[in-house]
């Protein structure tokens, strides 16, 4: 483990923390909604429409074929980042979003019968529910929930007891967004194999703090969000094992996922392209590179002790703090670097305007998690996330804002 | 008793002490609603809950005489701090005064930027609910 990470050299990359909020530095503690992205990024996204832009795949010349190679050198480096077996495995999608609707209305489809369950838990994104209502709607199977308990985390004998004969496909979430948890999900995955059951993995929130071996793991999918991961918005990826990739329909139809076309009917195209339609975003694939190059470079051993040891630093602080209006939401002992609260008496909307007014960010409300929140007996959260360039000192001056909000309540 | 616009002046004139100091903008109106009559919790009915509202936010509304008199309470206190303004324009005036009020202390003090447009459009339900009130007692009368 290096513990010599220079913070102070990995803020320099990102130019937007030297921003100003109401007359103060910005504080950004709102990384599990997206994170900021580091120099390298940004400038292979300008690069790419200076120097290289033409459409990929399908083209004789000079920029075609660099760009074509930009593009699928992300492709390989995120075969690396994850482990996954080949590259072929790692399709490019808008998002984590895309990446479960796309596993959904095909693979879903194509073994969803009536009476058969769908295994989610009950603290899943909402992207992670509705497809899924939809799709159980459409072939009759049910939904089932594996139940959060108090503290934000799940059962792991609960969850083994919810895997039964029925279960086709298990979809949850590695670690949830909105409290931070970190699920048990190798056992769950061991589990469900056991009976025949496919499992979808919602990674939108492990992929930026933790390493990713999705071989290691055996999960069947795997879905990541670009802009989660200090890369660009409106791109991520669905990684699936070949074999049901390649058993699976199209998503959607159009250029590039075919092979031959004919007035009446069509051949497809191989993995991954056979679920790429269309011009795919192929700037921002070529600058995801630079944001694993980035994690990657900088490692998840590093990332991890450095997030862990702010998140540590936040709870001593918030003890010593003594801030008794404060209540905490989600203190599961297995997490991430995330944690929500409530503060008495004052809605969570306006600790956001208060802490805004010091130029921090942070994330406020249901975090796209309605039924969690309705388990909790509430309306939404305030949460802060940290990423790698975060620092002590902004959690003493966050402490500092909620000292304040807190002593001005009563 | 001074007259509608004079409240709405000093109002103004309050918010341009903290210039851009949004944080002491905030605290103070969560001081205004602190200094608000209780409200009788007998009334915090659903029916006296306004729509639209991140909060809960109660209007009550006690007419006497030709002249109306509003309770209110909210659970979150930033929100009571914003009812409490309307209550410091508005308590204890007819409801033509009410009706044919021009609230533009709103705009001078920079309310959109203050509260963010979430909150502005919960702020402009009670508004709409403590008019609407206005107007039944006016036909009443
Ligand atoms: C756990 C989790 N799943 C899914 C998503 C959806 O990701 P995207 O909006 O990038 O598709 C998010 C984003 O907030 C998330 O945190």
């Amino acid at each position: 483990m290096n513990q010599s990470i220079d913070i102070a050299s990995i803020r320099a990359q990102f130019p937007v923390l030297n921003e100003q909020v109401n007359g103060k530095p910005l504080v950004y503690f709102d990384n599990a909604a997206t994170t900021q992205k580091p120099h390298s990024v940004i400038n292979a996204l300008q690069s790419y429409y200076q120097h290289d832009n033409a459409n990929i795949h399908r083209s004789a010349h000079t920029l075609a074929a660099r760009a074509t190679e930009h593009f699928e050198a992300t492709r390989e480096m995120l075969k690396l980042f994850i482990n996954a077996k080949e590259s072929a495995e790692c399709i490019f999608t808008k998002g984590v979003t895309e990446s479960i609707n796309l596993v959904a209305a095909s693979y879903g489809k194509l073994v969803l019968k009536p009476g058969d369950e769908v295994l989610l838990t009950e603290m899943e994104h909402h992207s992670n529910l509705v497809p899924w209502q939809r799709i159980c709607a459409e072939t009759g199977a049910v939904l089932k929930f594996i139940p959060v308990e108090s503290d934000g985390s799940i059962h792991l004998e609960t969850a083994l007891a919810c895997i039964n004969s029925k279960v086709k496909i298990v979809s949850m979430v590695w670690v949830s967004n909105a409290l931070g948890t970190i699920n048990p999900i190798q056992t769950i995955i061991e589990t469900a194999h056991g009976i025949g059951a496919k499992v979808m993995i919602d990674a939108a929130q492990a992929a930026s703090h933790f390493k990713i071996d999705v071989q290691a793991l055996d999960c069947d999918f795997m879905a990541l969000s670009s802009h989660k991961l200090y890369g660009p918005t409106g791109l991520g990826v669905l990684y699936g094992k070949r074999e049901l990739l390649a058993a699976m329909p199209p998503y959607q139809s159009g250029g590039e996922m075919i092979k031959e076309v004919f007035l009446t009917h069509s051949t497809y195209n191989e993995l991954p392209y056979k679920f790429e339609a269309g011009t795919p975003n192929i700037a921002d694939v070529i600058a995801f590179k630079m944001a694993l190059k980035f994690v990657s470079d900088i490692g998840h051993d590093s990332i991890a002790s450095h997030e862990n040891s702010l998140y540590h630093y936040l709870l001593n602080a918030i003890n010593h703090a003594s801030l008794k209006q404060l209540k905490l939401i989600g203190t599961s002992s297995n997490k991430i670097a995330v944690q929500s609260f409530e503060i008495e008496s004052l809605h969570h909307f306006d600790v956001g305007l208060l802490l805004d007014a010091s130029g921090i960010a942070v994330r406020t409300g249901h975090h796209c998690t309605q039924p969690l929140m309705r388990k909790f007996g509430i309306d939404g959260t305030v949460r802060a996330s940290f990423a790698i360039y975060n620092t002590t000192d902004e959690i003493d001056y966050f402490i500092a804002a909620l000292q304040k909000i807190c002593h001005r309540i009563k | 008793m001074k007259t509608i616009n004079e409240i709405q002046d000093e109002i103004v004139a309050d918010f341009s002490l903290f210039e851009d100091d949004m944080e002491s903008k905030l605290f103070y109106l969560m001081d205004l609603g602190k200094k608000l009559e209780p409200m009788d919790s007998a009334h915090q009915t659903p029916e006296f809950l306004i729509k639209g509202c991140m909060s809960k936010v109660w209007v009550y509304p006690i007419f006497v005489d030709g002249i109306l008199h509003f309770e209110v309470d909210s659970n979150t206190e930033i929100t009571k701090g914003l009812v409490a303004l309307l209550v410091k324009i508005w308590n204890n005036r007819t409801p033509s005064e009410i009706l044919n009020t021009d609230l533009y202390f709103i705009a001078q003090i920079g309310m959109g930027n203050m509260i963010g447009s979430q909150r502005s459009n919960g702020f402009a339900g009670m508004i709409q609910q403590m008019k609407l009130y206005a107007t039944a007692f006016q036909s009443h009368n």
